[in-house]
């Protein structure tokens, strides 16, 4: 009986450790959230003579008046982001999923090469500087809008994750519409398609997930402000420390009077926002593409 | 005499056989084209995106072995062996960035699976399913999040002037403290945020593979009178294994590569943390941007590419030895 008493209390005192310990890794993996919204409502007198604070004494709408006022550059790069992650998934997944289709077909005889051909790049690469000269001087992408969409434009992990997803498909399926005399564009189009929903959503998400954070080839190969996705020209806001791309070209404003420091969190806030809202919708998807991908590669 | 003609007439007929498959092979490939050409053009624009993209940069990095010269082009300019490579070695930066970009990389690894799996079997524990969904979500938000945003937090915590840590340190009374010049530091909080970013990707991998064992097992612990503990310590754990096995063998297999965005977004140009935090990525980033010495940049990126493949082949060798289901190719 005693004995039966310390176990169950060692268990209690197990739980109780375990849900603590959750609760901090959550709570510190929500802090830099927590502490860059308030940021972004503090007064910049306040932040200026105590710095940045989790619960601010008073709470300042002058950032976000600011953004608000100064739209145009911010809601551009709003735009180039919306762009190249509406072209890139919307190629992307049909490129990936006609290759999905096909090399999930037993009777097409090439598949296991084409694989290995797909599958060898994972393998080895050019290395970085042969691939930014070739987009560069071989195909004259610098400051084109191109240069963020190809690079992301098709993985081989998707593309063996679509192939994985599209055998799940019963073949009887293929063999009746083969039957009847469907071609092999409208068998993919029509049937395996809208059955391979779930999985084109997961692959989708990852895609404009990976568009929406893309700041990395902007900053090889675009050159103009008009161009700088989301991200890009956040980057440059918070590593040059200036603030002057937000501002219109022409219009002249005494950035020295400006509340610059909530203002740069205030920017990340509204970049960042709508993944976050987002989240919690999307979640199942991403986590069912993260097991699958990493169960069977 | 004899012998010499046989083995001539045997060579020809060999000869005469191999044009004769790759003859064959070739009406098989037309066949099957005509046979099935809307596969094959349904798998078309795959092909030339990876032919293009990643075929095409491969002989490029033969710039490693000249003295790159922009007018002449890749191919054009002087070739000049190994001396791109030498001069990295000599001036240190080769084994510094290498040895940097290892060492990140094992901590990345080895603090990286303890995290993941302490949190795995901690999230698996606890019994209210509502506690476990939240917990899970918060923890894996991070990992959606840009390293751009990263640097952002960073910034918020760590500059000198407003920084959230200086606050609290003027707060309690003691100076400031400068960590953008801080070189021992950032070793640290590059560890941090990297676990911070990484933990909910590996725990729902982990979390999946405790989903997979089987209840009879612990079933038939608890009516040995196992505490839950004990399940943990002889069960879940060595359940694990196979798993864990896995991913870190994958993971030395990419030891040379990766992070750049972490790195770059946390450290930028502040040259002065360089010693402390150039890795391989970097480094090649900045001969390209920075110097535009292609020639040495290329090097490297050569360097850690084939390293990477030799890895890669290494790492796969033995997992087909252990975990023949599991192995790449």
């Amino acid at each position: 009986m005693e004995k039966k008493n310390i176990a169950g209390r060692s268990e209690k005192i197990m739980k109780i450790c375990f849900y603590t310990l959750i609760t901090i890794f959550a709570l510190s993996c929500l802090f830099p959230f927590l502490l860059m919204v308030t940021s972004s409502f503090m007064s910049e007198k306040e932040i200026v003579s105590e710095g940045y604070k989790l619960i601010p004494d008073t709470v300042s709408l002058s950032a976000y008046k600011f953004l608000f006022r100064n739209f145009t550059n911010l809601f551009n790069a709003y735009r180039v982001t919306i762009f190249i992650a509406v072209t890139g998934t919307v190629f992307g997944l049909f490129f990936m999923s006609m290759a999905g289709y096909v090399l999930c077909r037993k009777d097409f005889r090439y598949r296991n090469q084409i694989s290995f051909f797909i599958y060898f790049t994972t393998l080895f690469s050019g290395g970085l500087i042969p691939t930014y000269m070739l987009y560069v001087n071989g195909l004259g992408l610098k400051d084109s809008i191109w240069s963020m969409v190809l690079p992301g434009l098709m993985s081989p992990w998707s593309i063996f994750l679509m192939k994985n997803f599209m055998k799940s498909i019963p073949d009887s399926l293929y063999e009746s519409a083969n039957i009847d005399g469907a071609n092999d564009f409208r068998i993919y189009w029509q049937i395996y398609m809208p059955l391979a929903k779930a999985s084109l959503a997961t692959i989708g998400l990852f895609q404009i997930l990976g568009y929406w954070n893309e700041w990395y080839n902007a900053m090889l190969y675009i050159q103009t402000p008009a161009k700088f996705p989301l991200q890009y020209f956040l980057q440059r806001i918070v590593s040059q420390a200036n603030i002057q791309l937000l501002i219109q070209q022409g219009l002249t404003i005494n950035t020295g009077d400006l509340p610059s420091e909530s203002i740069k969190m205030a920017t990340a806030v509204i970049a960042t926002g709508p993944i976050v809202l987002l989240y919690p919708f999307v979640q199942k998807y991403f986590v069912s593409g993260l097991t699958i991908g990493a169960v069977k590669g | 005499m004899v012998l010499i003609k046989t083995v001539m007439i045997l060579c020809c007929r060999k000869e005469e056989n191999n044009l004769k498959s790759i003859k064959l092979h070739l009406d098989h490939f037309v066949h099957e084209v005509k046979k099935k050409y809307i596969l094959f053009l349904m798998v078309l624009p795959v092909l030339i995106y990876f032919f293009i993209f990643a075929y095409i940069p491969m002989p490029g990095a033969y710039i490693a072995f000249v003295d790159y010269n922009i007018g002449k082009g890749i191919f054009g300019s002087a070739f000049v062996g190994l001396k791109n490579f030498e001069f990295l070695f000599r001036t240190g930066d080769l084994l510094r960035i290498t040895k940097n970009t290892i060492l990140y990389n094992l901590v990345f690894l080895i603090l990286g699976n303890a995290f993941q799996i302490i949190f795995a079997v901690m999230i698996s524990e606890v019994g209210n399913k509502w506690f476990k969904k939240i917990s899970q979500s918060i923890i894996l938000l991070p990992y959606f999040i840009s390293m751009v945003i990263v640097g952002f937090f960073s910034y918020n915590l760590f500059n000198f002037d407003y920084g959230f840590i200086n606050t609290i340190l003027a707060g309690l009374g003691f100076p400031k403290h400068e960590f953008y010049s801080d070189q021992g530091i950032w070793k640290y909080i590059i560890v941090f945020f990297k676990i911070w970013s990484g933990t909910g990707y590996g725990m729902i991998i982990y979390l999946a593979s405790i989903a997979g064992i089987e209840q009879d097992i612990y079933e038939a612990a608890s009516l040995d009178g196992a505490s839950p503990m004990q399940k943990i310590r002889y069960i879940t754990f060595p359940m694990l294994k196979p798993t864990m096995i896995l991913l870190i063998l994958f993971g030395l297999g990419g030891i040379l590569k990766g992070s750049f965005d972490l790195f770059y977004n946390l450290i930028g140009t502040n040259s002065v943390l360089y010693p402390q935090t150039d890795v391989i990525d970097t480094f090649v980033f900045r001969s390209l941007v920075g110097q535009f010495n292609f020639s040495q940049g290329a090097a490297v990126g050569f360097y850690q590419s084939v390293f990477g493949l030799v890895l890669v082949l290494t790492v796969n060798a033995i997992v087909k030895k252990i975990e023949p289901d599991s192995a790449l190719f």
